[in-house]
């Protein structure tokens, strides 16, 4: 069984890597997940935790995962929006955890976007 | 939604707009209804709009554009047999009281209520989340203010502690399943 001592090293390790994370926050990747009523009914939260687990998996430390309320097209959620600094945002549409994890693979570590998945080749 | 766990984390994105510091879910199942809270203490709703917001289909003079999610979460509860109530108070919070009648074809299984709490932390990792359950076989409650306590500055967000989260609350609901 865990318990809540465990957090205490977990805490440890934690503040390593927040060292590394907050030297340049400004300058992170950002990764927007649409969580408002359409999205969560279309999928969003598994979406959203394969985005925080590929980035964690690979320990992208200057990458942070957020969530937002409506993107404004529900029939084409879960929604997930792309911000990689000094480039436009890329905007992802019906997003599967399988879909979104491309993405962080392809698009945000080897900024490479993936073109058939965006909102421009969805219409 | 197929999942009341989806509707949880719906109601309490709600919340989290109202500019809420403590968010407080609790699931009890017990004399045949299984029973779902979300309180906050956010900026609440005065009565009139704390009605025009649960029957938006009855009101005939909207102005603006209403919301879903609570009319969803209401419909979901009756269609059972069940029960809804949404109080509010401005300045004080909201709390919406949906029962569901156990075992009914409609009621929506519980789902992946793990994923909800850990998806409304990662969310907003600066407010204090409550989850507890409660059953004739026991109750179980975690109280984001005890991790807080053992993470110092480390934190809720920090993928370790998402991870770890996760993990406590799936062994900890499966010991008395609602
Ligand atoms: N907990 C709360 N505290 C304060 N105001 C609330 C709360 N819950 C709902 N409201 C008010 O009621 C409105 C309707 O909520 P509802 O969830 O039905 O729709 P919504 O959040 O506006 O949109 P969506 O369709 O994405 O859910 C909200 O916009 C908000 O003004
Ligand atoms: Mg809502």
């Amino acid at each position: 069984m865990k318990s809540i001592e465990e957090l205490k090293a977990i805490r440890e390790k934690a503040r390593g890597d927040l060292n590394l994370r907050q030297e340049d926050i400004g300058n992170n990747t950002r990764v927007v997940v649409g969580m408002a009523t359409c999205g969560i009914a279309a999928g969003a939260r598994p979406v959203l935790a394969s985005c925080v687990e590929e980035v964690h998996r690979r320990g992208l430390t200057d990458v942070t995962v957020t969530q937002t309320g409506c993107i404004g097209v529900c029939r084409l959620e879960p929604i997930v929006e792309v911000f990689v600094p000094g480039e436009e945002k890329v905007t992802y549409v019906n997003m599967t955890p399988e879909k979104a994890a491309q993405v962080i693979a392809e698009h945000v570590v080897n900024h490479k976007v993936k073109t058939e998945y965006t909102i421009g080749a969805n219409q | 939604m197929k999942e009341l766990s989806l509707h949880i984390l719906d109601i309490a994105q709600n919340s989290l707009t109202a500019g809420a510091s403590l968010v407080e879910l609790s699931l009890t199942r017990r004399g045949g209804l299984l029973t779902a809270v979300i309180k906050d203490n956010g900026r609440g709703m005065t009565p009139d709009m704390a009605a025009r917001v649960t029957d938006p289909f009855t009101t005939t003079r909207t102005t603006r554009r209403v919301g879903l999610g609570l009319p969803l979460w209401k419909l979901a509860a009756e269609q059972t047999g069940g029960s809804f109530a949404l109080e509010s108070a401005p300045g004080v919070g909201t709390t919406v009281t949906a029962a569901f009648v156990h075992g009914h074809i409609d009621t929506p299984p519980l789902g992946d209520i793990v994923g909800t709490v850990v998806t409304l932390i990662q969310g907003a990792p600066s407010v204090d989340f409550v989850y507890r359950q409660e059953t004739e076989d026991g109750a179980f409650a975690l109280d984001t203010r005890d991790l807080r306590r053992a993470l110092e500055d480390v934190p809720l967000d920090s993928p370790d502690v998402l991870a770890w989260v996760g993990e406590y609350l799936q062994e900890q609901t499966a010991l008395h399943p609602v």
